[in-house]
């Protein structure tokens, strides 16, 4: 495994899996299972991917039941009866010493425990199959056989034994001196069930071990599972599946769970452990994946006593806060333990068995497919996709889906598949859980508002705001607009101020830290739309004992929004009850004993905090009241997260639970980090004050009570936001996990007071952080108060202000740039140039602390042309919408002139821009964005490009979706993003077919096949752990991988993640190149960089880096007039550019020569440099790392303490390895179905002849029909061919994507079913699904196609007959289309086009749905409650106008799948109609009165 | 922030003047201002940019968008209270500057400008009649003393500035009143002197000691100052003027503007007594140089009946549009017409005048000019070439040199010893305001050439700021950043 190095660190690791299981229900053992299993990852194996020596995947492995004849067979010692012993596979070190020391600790534990090991076997492995990064990493294999300590010693008593001795062989091993320690690992250790798994690619499994081919070698039950990491340092112990479960996705709140885990240790206790129980901890080993944490705890639960039904239940529960269909059971039994435990939030799909059991849940987000059928003949198969098993349709019994939050269990005793309300149930009603929490639970608003005094700061509010550093931005662009609206504020553009350690400006300890975000590897959620899966809801007090079982768990204090309001906190504290101990500590510390008073301070708040736990105290108050002219307030995050790992340090931190009470939080992000390093509430007491204070002055007019509960709710709403970037739901899952980077604060600090927190280039230390305090605290204490001085700074961190921060683009800055692109003019290019690069005095960025070094100059004409360079310039992604019409076609014609490449960005383009203008310029976006809206995306839009971008992330914003205004969607923007005019449009968080590597690299395949001549290119955002997205993406098969620092511009953006979330492009880029070039992956992608590039200077950097592309954004659109107004947002851009106002666009005056120029000065200035460094083309100067140096001149005491080497550091490879893009990567298109269609088609394809073929399809057919629609559209345009042209019917299961940006003339139907993402983008074509004619099924109780289908599907056809998963319909701008069922979500983001539903709903139908209409046949009067009505009108079906369309609908499903229920519904025509429920979002009705009132105008 | 939309809603507007007919009657000032209502309008007209180029433009960092939106709010008190954080006297220049800031606002690129120095003017004249400009007295004295030598902009914002930092600052001027060019230069149709009399007072109030007839190197010594207090700050501005070599300059009838100007601006205080009166009653008026003197001196002859009044500047005619190598944000060269210049005069552009002429009674009866033109080449100083035959003979009976100032006077710096460049500016940079003697600073026109009011408030408070930093060792007056915007 590597180790850290560079910017690279091992803990960011990611995985993403393909997993399934096959057993029989009649429990009838075979071999044949063993192989149907393995077939499942075979046919799964587009999911997974190998490294770079092309033949080590990233682990594979099979858990069975333990074959006892086999065993019995091949030991050469005897073995007692099946269940009266153990096995296991053991890996052990390669050398032969070091393996007999771990044999010889194993059999002493085992030995103490009163186990008997009968014997040792040999694991007979083929090793030639192994790659060549598996083969360095092989252990040693054996398996170990032990005997029961007597034959009535019971099932429980033998798994305790076993785990301790495992346990604490495990310890021991890992804390011995031998080199070889880390191979040390049982995969399983079990009377029922073994695992084999290793380094190997799902095919080889078999060959490795061949045990897996002997006949005897049988099994009920086959559990498989595949792992795709994002890089390529797997190792053998984290191949899956584990002892109890193995998992498709990623586990999101991995470090909280982890760190909570941690704490809990010191409070488990259990007469069967005894002491032992110490000597089992850690629970959790520490470097291990995600899964493989997961799965220890699952194990010690079920040390506990649990069942492995309830363990999954409390690990991974429903969403169940705000589900009005659960019974109160179940939700007192979710809720008591939402006291014990928190979320392991996914997105996951976890299969688990323990032998009695085999079963998978899917989180509550219901982000992984999981898909089983049950045959007739008795076998259950559950897989990823389904199809991977050929069934005969007449054997299929039924077939089913995971739904969000559910359990699918099969009682491998009892022979069946027991419900998940059955199971659940059943366990719900084992404890009297309603009557504990009634007993127990303290809610707050319970609690009557107490009369104890209230406490007032002596000191003046003026002074105390001037001490925590409050500016009249702050108060003005913060606080106000959030007590008013009760929502956060917006800003838009980039980030051009300085981080904080390169700000001379004193900074608030927040800034140093960066939120993280999901991209790629996991999805972020959308908390507004799918509200009901998420909760801010904490409880307070002490933790319990997880071995016992009663009421005291749940004495707690629960509060509905941990953000309180100053008498919340009287309540609490006054509050008299004896489950609730409260205590305050104050966090002041005495200012004239400066650095060492605070740490001094900090460590008497410690020790404090643990006199107060020992003396029962469960609830702390950490307090900075009461500051003076002789105490300073120590930050509270500095506090706060120190008291939280201290406490868990001394085994403390679960008796007690913090509330900050603090003046410094004033914004989302202040709060974030509390929750994130502890806090379980937070009282913003200041805030309070400043509120009353400008309601007082009248600033602003409304009810103080109103505006502190509109703060406090938008800062709910606010961190909700942050904890859905990365992908978390629920608060209890995010309190404590740390989800944070750490840019510019020093190792010593971090480690002592923020330990397990990344932080790589160093920074201040504690005395410069005191030293920030400490210049607030003068200017609030100076020795003078000077008359007509504003008592408050009046801030410049938003808007740019004179004595406020600084900012790149400024007044100078940006009029030296416009004059000289508009002039020509060499010379004040220069200025402006050495404006923003000469940094020597004023810090601002990471670049400007480097010099460039190592000088070897040439003659400036050796270095390769500037027309050459400019071809590697790109401008960035804005959206038509966004940006004004006249404004996106300047760049386009600019970049075209030059040869570079502007972006269409997410807002698809006019197709008249795809022809070239008659003065030879030319309007079309070289790139073409898909982003998670896929506004415009059609197979035209696609053919039209010469590189497709996928937005994972975008700089300014990371992790969040975007919104277009009903106002801004004028018909224009509307026919270019097919919608409806005067329609909002929103782009989720996530990609609906992005929630994980493997699916992203399933869109890199469809967009492949939708335009083989493109490059695709993944946009991803600085962050820690970017690098082995990065290297994910390069074994996904993209083409370019884009780097963007978290300073780009946005159009429209929550200050918060303007401001906090990503990092410097600086960090991520360095992380990715040195990441690929470990990996040996760098010379298969080209590399890009961009985020507030603006000089050559600037370029330089990137390109010395590691990048060899490079992007440019605020920088050309300054060029063409930008003044940075930042009111992009508002729709009032005085020059015309990010408008959509008709007078306002009038004002822009940019023309294309302007950017041109600036293209060309900036290419200029970067060959200066070049030919200074001695480098002749740009190629030879990627990633030379050594031409860069800190530049010592600079010296400044924040900034002295940074270490940029890790930045700097060069990978160790040798000499001809290519530090840049040489070759392309093989995307195995020659294998799709497609061709074999285009051969037979010609008739129609080329002379629009009608004709019908035939294929045969399976699972691993992927994206049929998108290469086929590209050579349409090559020929046709958007027209395509004319309706029904091409008919094509398949039989089977069709792979992913089926039908993707199909296009008009096209006629696709499978017998059959198929998989998620049918009608990805479907662009005119005819999708049919159906039940073969032999199948015996009920159609419309069946799941026949996947999830998020007919996802941002533009215009077509589509009959699904039988029940479609999660998201159908998602962002369809225009299809028509029915189906017999859906799952959650339906509709969703929808925003034209029709969809019928013919059957049950799942939940949250229609949430942020703003077009279209969907017809809903609600049989069983559900539909009310599963729909999020918000903005939707709900009415019965009797416009004549909607009866003849909906009939006409129905008529059609009918005859294209011969439905039995369309027949039925149609037979009974009058009164099934009276059934169906119109939905028709109020934005939409509104749009089309709209319309029809502008046609009148017109006519 | 301001009012979103408010630059798409709202038309520039400004204070419109009385007639020509009746304001000529008198010397007062003649704007009717605005509504309140309308001024909300006006500051809603703010945009709220992001980078506030007029803030960068004004050189004293005006928190414009700032005060705008306190404005549209209707709050006054506030407005003030941010205008005064910048502005020691924003009275002055709400009435006087040629509002750089107004070049500079981002709504100028393709609109009218924000009417800032409207608005800055009715701020303070609100916050004046509300009564919430008072005098606020230190609370601690340093015990340190500054003398401040001259009382002109830059003079009286020192020592305001000073004064706020608890030093005792005296100031000296060497006229009857304070104000230099303020009460002097400018007339009181543009500037009633109650105006300056009103703030005096408070800086009085505040603890400030003001000598007049008080000539620092004439009769009051240099020396004793040095010995008496701990610091010297030297604001005596640059008021040598220019003059023109030509034949018959010394004719009866050839004067200097400012000594015109000031004749008026004594005569309309009260004074009558003077030894020769300068006035342009029912004279044919030349006033040579068209700059802002030249516009004063146009204003007062036409109130003093002037039978005509004809212009002349050398310079060839601006365009009325910013010209293109003067581009938005930067301070344009552009044609500029005064209210004054609305009462009545004839204007003359490229003309250079050759030669007076005079009766034998040595009085001036009249002029001869040329049209000249500009020749431009890259890399060196203008060239002025004279048009052959276009000579050219006016009559006049008052010709008004407003050429302006070739720099300070040279009693100080001479007496002092201190370092000069060539126009006789004393040597000091922003980063300190020291001259070449430790003690010793200068600001103002003394330092940086004859320049705008507006820039010698800035360095009156820059200087303040550094005096007390001199003084104390650390300062906590407000500085300005270097954000200035350059010229083009």
């Amino acid at each position: 495994m590597l180790k850290k190095q560079g910017m690279y660190l091992p803990e960011f690791e990611h995985d993403n899996c393909g997993a399934g299981f096959i057993c029989s229900l009649k429990g009838k053992k075979s071999n044949d299972i063993i192989h149907k299993a393995l077939q499942i990852l075979e046919k799964l194996e587009h999911r997974g991917a190998v490294s770079a020596d092309g033949k080590t995947g990233d682990g594979a492995g099979i858990l069975i039941d333990i074959p006892h004849e086999f065993f019995v067979e091949n030991c050469d010692f005897k073995l007692p009866e099946f269940g009266q012993y153990a096995v296991s596979n053991v890996f052990l070190p390669k050398k032969e010493n070091q393996r007999d020391y771990c044999i010889e600790v194993f059999e002493k534990y085992l030995k103490e425990q009163n186990l008997n090991v009968l014997g040792w076997r040999d694991v007979p492995v083929d090793e030639s199959v192994l790659g060549e990064i598996a083969a360095v990493t092989q252990p040693f294999i054996k398996q170990i056989f032990i005997a029961k300590e007597n034959k009535d010693q019971d099932y429980f008593q033998f798994n305790l034994k076993l785990f301790i001795a495992r346990k604490k062989t495990e310890h021991k091993i890992i804390n011995s001196k031998i080199s070889e320690n880390g191979f040390f690992y049982l995969p399983s250790l079990s009377t029922k069930i073994i695992i084999y798994k290793g380094l190997l690619i799902p095919e080889d499994i078999k060959l490795f071990y061949k045990d897996l081919s002997d006949p005897l070698f049988v099994t009920r039950l086959a559990l498989v599972h595949q792992r795709f990491s994002t890089n390529t340092f797997p190792t053998w112990d984290l191949a899956q599946p584990f002892r109890y479960m193995c998992h498709n996705g990623e586990i999101n709140t991995l470090r909280g769970n982890v760190s909570r885990m941690i704490s809990r240790e010191a409070l488990l206790k259990s007469e069967w452990f005894g002491d032992e129980i110490k000597e089992i901890l850690p629970i959790v080993l520490p470097g291990k994946s995600d899964s493989a944490s997961m799965d220890m705890v699952v194990e010690l639960l079920l040390m506990t006593g649990r069942s492995l039904p309830e363990v999954m239940m409390m690990l991974v529960p429903e969403a169940w806060e705000k589900n009005t269909e659960m019974s109160e059971a179940k939700k007192a039994f979710y809720e008591f333990n939402s006291c014990l435990m928190e979320p392991w939030d996914g997105p996951a799909s976890i299969p688990f068995t323990d032998g009695n059991y085999i079963g998978a849940v899917l989180d509550r987000n219901g982000l992984r497919p999981s898909r089983y059928s049950v045959t007739k003949t008795g076998y259950v198969i559950m897989s990823s996709e389904i199809g991977v098993i050929e069934i005969d349709p007449k054997n299929v019994e039924y077939h089913g889906r995971l739904e969000p939050g559910k359990m699918f269990l099969v009682d491998m005793n009892e022979g069946r598949i027991v419900n998940d309300e059955e199971v659940k149930e059943t366990i719900a009603a084992k404890h009297p859980y309603r009557e504990w929490l009634d007993q127990n639970l303290v809610h707050l608003k319970s609690i009557p508002y107490s009369d104890c005094p209230v406490f007032f700061d002596e000191e003046p509010l003026e002074k105390r705001k001037v001490v925590f550093g409050y500016t009249q931005e702050d108060i003005r662009s913060i606080i106000l607009p959030m007590a008013q609206m009760g929502k956060e504020p917006i800003g838009s553009m980039g980030n051009d101020t300085p981080i904080a350690v390169l700000s001379e400006r004193p900074q608030l300890i927040y800034n140093y830290f960066k939120q993280l975000f999901a991209q790629v590897t996991n999805p972020p959620l959308d908390g507004i739309r799918e509200e009901l899966i998420t909760d801010i809801s904490l409880t307070l007090g002490s933790d319990a004992n997880l071995f016992d079982f009663n009421g005291d768990h749940c004495k707690k204090l629960k509060i509905q929004n941990p953000v309180i309001s100053r008498a919340d906190l009287d309540k609490i504290k006054g509050y008299h009850n004896p489950d609730f101990k409260v205590n305050s500590i104050s966090i002041l510390y005495s200012v004239e004993k400066g650095h060492n008073g605070l740490e001094n301070a900090l460590e008497s708040i410690l020790n404090e905090a643990a006199r107060l736990v020992d003396e029962g105290t469960n609830i702390l108050i950490l307090s900075d009241r009461n500051v003076s002219y002789k105490k300073a307030p120590i930050p509270a995050l500095l506090a706060c997260s120190y008291v939280n790992s201290g406490l868990q340090k001394l085994g403390k931190r679960s008796n007690i639970s913090i509330i900050v009470e603090s003046a410094e939080p004033r914004e989302v992000h202040h709060f974030a980090l509390l929750f994130g390093y502890g806090a379980s509430a937070i009282n913003p007491y200041m805030v309070n004050e400043i509120i009353r204070e400008k309601i007082e002055d009248h600033d602003i007019n409304m009810d103080s009570l109103e505006a502190i509960q509109n703060y406090n709710k938008a800062i709910g709403k606010g961190i909700l936001k942050v904890m859905n970037k990365i992908g978390i739901s629920t608060l209890n899952s995010y309190r404590g996990s740390q989800l944070f980077e750490c840019i510019g604060i020093n190792t010593n600090v971090v480690e002592q007071y923020f330990p397990n927190t990344a932080t790589r280039i160093q920074g201040v230390g504690l005395h410069q952080i005191e030293k920030e305090i400490t210049k607030r605290y003068r200017k609030a204490y100076k020795h003078q108060e000077i008359a007509a001085n504003l008592d408050l700074e009046i801030g410049g961190e938003y808007r740019w202000r004179r004595n406020g921060e600084r900012h790149m683009f400024n007044p100078l800055s940006i009029a030296k740039l416009q004059e000289s692109v508009r002039g020509n003019k060499p010379k004040t290019y220069k200025e402006y140039s050495k404006i923003i690069n000469d940094q020597s005095e004023k810090l601002m960025t990471i670049r400007g602390l480097f010099e460039f070094t190592n000088y070897d100059p040439i003659p400036l004409d050796e270095v390769e042309p500037w027309t050459n360079i400019v071809k590697r310039f790109k401008t960035g992604a804005m959206s038509y919408g966004s940006i004004s019409k006249e404004a996106h076609e300047n760049l386009a014609i600019a970049m075209n002139r030059i040869g570079g490449k502007s972006n269409s960005g997410e807002g698809g383009e006019n197709e008249e821009r795809f022809y070239k203008d008659a003065n030879g310029d030319w309007k079309n976006s070289a790139i073409k964005q898909v982003a998670s809206g896929r506004f415009g995306v059609t197979s035209n839009y696609l053919t039209n490009a010469n590189e497709i971008q996928i937005k994972m992330a975008q700089g300014a914003k990371p992790g969040e979706g975007g919104q277009l205004p009903g106002a801004k969607v004028n018909p224009e923007i509307a026919k270019t993003r097919n919608s409806t005019p005067y329609v909002g449009l929103i782009s989720p968080p996530p990609h609906h077919d992005i929630y994980s590597i493997e699916d992203l690299s399933q869109l890199i395949y469809d967009l492949k096949s939708a335009n083989r001549e493109a490059r695709i290119n993944v946009k991803l955002v600085s962050e820690v752990g970017v690098g082995t997205v990065a290297a994910g993406v390069a074994k996904a098969k993209a083409d370019v991988v884009l780097i963007s620092g978290f300073d780009g511009g946005t159009g429209a953006s929550p200050l918060t993640s303007l401001k906090h979330a990503g990092l410097p492009w600086e960090l991520g880029l360095a992380e990715a190149q040195q990441t690929l070039v470990m990996n040996d992956l760098r010379n298969r992608i080209v590399v890009e960089c961009d985020g507030q590039l603006k000089t050559g200077r600037d370029v330089a950097v990137a390109c010395l880096l590691g990048a060899e592309e490079f992007g440019f954004a605020t920088a050309p659109l300054v060029a063409s007039g930008c003044i940075m107004m930042r009111v992009c947002h508002l729709n009032t851009c005085p020059v015309g550019i990010a408008t959509q106002n008709p007078e306002l666009r009038k004002k822009f005056k940019g023309k294309p020569e302007h950017v041109v120029n600036f293209m060309y000065f900036v290419a200029q200035e970067l060959r200066e440099i070049m030919a200074k460094l001695g480098f002749r083309t740009v190629n030879e100067m990627v990633g030379k790392v050594e031409k860069l140096n800190r530049n010592k001149a600079i010296d400044f005491y924040k900034s002295n303490g940074l270490d940029l080497s890790p930045i700097l550091h060069k990978i160790d490879v040798a000499d001809d390895v290519k530090l840049y893009n040489t070759e392309t990567q093989e995307h195995n298109l020659d294998k799709s179905l497609d061709f074999d269609i285009i051969s037979k088609a010609h008739p129609a394809l080329f002379r629009k002849e009608k004709i019908t073929l035939d294929f045969k399809i399976t699972n691993e057919d992927r994206a049929v029909g998108a290469i086929l629609s590209n050579e349409i559209s090559k020929i046709y345009g958007a027209q395509g061919l004319p309706e029904n042209t091409l008919k094509i019917n398949f039989t089977g299961s069709a792979g992913q994507s089926f039908g993707a940006f199909a296009t008009n003339g096209l006629n696709l139907t499978v017998i059959g079913n198929t998989n998620d993402y049918i009608g990805k983008g479907l662009s005119g074509a005819k999708l049919i699904v159906k039940v073969p004619e032999e199948a015996t099924i009920i159609p419309e109780d069946n799941i026949i196609i996947g999830n998020v289908a007919l996802y941002g599907a533009t215009a077509g056809e589509a009959y699904i007959n039988g029940k479609a998963g999660e998201r159908f319909c998602v962002r369809n701008s225009g299809a028509k289309a029915v189906v017999e069922g859906i799952g959650d979500h339906g509709c969703e983001y929808m925003t034209g086009g029709i969809a019928v539903i013919l059957g049950e709903v799942g939940r949250n139908f229609g949430a942020g749905m703003s077009g279209g209409i969907a017809y809903v046949y609600d049989n069983n009067n559900k539909f009310n409650i599963r729909c999020n009505s918000e903005g939707l009108n709900l009415d019965p079906v009797s416009i004549p106008k909607d009866v003849a369309e909906l009939r006409s609908l129905i008529v059609n499903h009918y005859n294209a799948t011969q439905s039995p229920l369309a027949q039925r519904i149609l037979e009974n025509w009058q009164s099934e109609l009276s059934k169906f429920i119109k939905v028709l979002p109020e934005e939409y009705r509104q749009a089309l009165i709209r319309l029809e009132k502008e046609n009148l105008v017109k006519q | 922030m301001g009012k979103i939309t408010g630059f798409m809603e709202f038309e520039r507007q400004v204070e419109k003047y009385d007639t020509v007919e009746d304001r000529l009657k008198h010397y007062k000032e003649f704007t009717e201002p605005l509504k309140e209502k309308e001024l909300k309008n006006q500051g809603a007209r703010c945009m709220d940019c992001g980078i506030p180029f007029c803030h960068s433009g004004c050189p004293l960092g005006n928190l414009i968008p700032d005060f705008n939106d306190s404005v549209y709010r209707g709050k006054w008190e506030k407005a003030a209270e941010i205008l005064h954080s910048t502005n020691n006297f924003p009275e002055f220049t709400g009435r006087l500057c040629p509002a750089p800031c107004e070049e500079a606002c981002v709504l100028g690129i393709n609109e009218d400008p924000v009417t800032i120095e409207n608005i800055e003017k009715n701020i303070v004249e609100t916050a004046f009649e509300k009564g919430w400009v008072v005098a606020k007295p230190p609370k601690e004295r340093t015990g340190k003393t500054v003398a401040v030598i001259g009382s002109g902009p830059s003079g009286l914002a020192a020592a305001q500035q000073l004064n706020r930092a608890g030093h005792l600052v005296t100031v000296f001027e060497r006229d009857e009143k304070v104000g230099g060019l303020l009460r002097y230069g400018i007339p009181d149709f543009k500037l009633e002197k109650s105006i300056i009399d009103r703030r005096i007072e408070i800086l009085k109030e505040e603890g400030i000691v003001f000598k007049t007839n008080a000539h620092v190197g004439v009769n009051v010594s240099i020396d004793s100052l040095k010995e008496e207090f701990d610091a010297l700050l030297l604001c005596g501005g640059a008021t040598e003027r220019r003059s023109i070599p030509i034949k018959g300059s010394d004719l009866k009838g050839v004067y200097q503007a400012m000594d015109f100007l000031k004749q008026n601006n004594q005569y309309v205080d009260g004074k009558l007594n003077f030894k020769e009166i300068l006035s342009a009653k029912d004279k044919n008026v030349i006033v040579i140089g068209g700059g802002d003197t030249g516009s004063d001196c146009i204003g007062t002859s036409n109130r003093h009946g002037a039978k005509s009044v004809t212009n002349f500047e050398i310079l060839s005619k601006p365009t009325i549009g910013r010209p293109a190598q003067q581009p938005w944000p930067y301070w344009p060269m552009r044609l500029k017409t005064s209210s004054s210049h609305q009462e009545g005069v004839e204007r003359f552009w490229s003309v250079s005048t050759k030669e007076f002429l005079g009766d034998d009674k040595g009085n001036l009866t009249g002029l001869i000019t040329t049209e000249v033109e500009w020749v431009f080449k890259e890399g060196e100083r203008p060239q002025l070439k004279e048009l052959e035959g276009s000579e050219k003979k006016w009559d006049c009976d008052l010709a008004l040199l407003a050429l302006g100032f070739t720099g300070p006077e040279k009693t100080l710096s001479e007496q002092l010893g201190l370092e000069t460049d060539f126009r006789s500016n004393i040597q000091a940079t922003t980063l300190n305001y020291k001259t070449n003697i430790p003690g010793i600073f200068t600001a103002g026109d003394m330092r940086r050439g004859q320049s705008l009011i507006v820039w010698a408030i800035s360095e009156g408070r820059q200087a303040a700021y550094h005096i007390d930093i001199f003084l104390t060792g650390n300062s906590n007056l407000p500085l300005k950043d270097d954000n200035d915007l350059p010229r083009a």
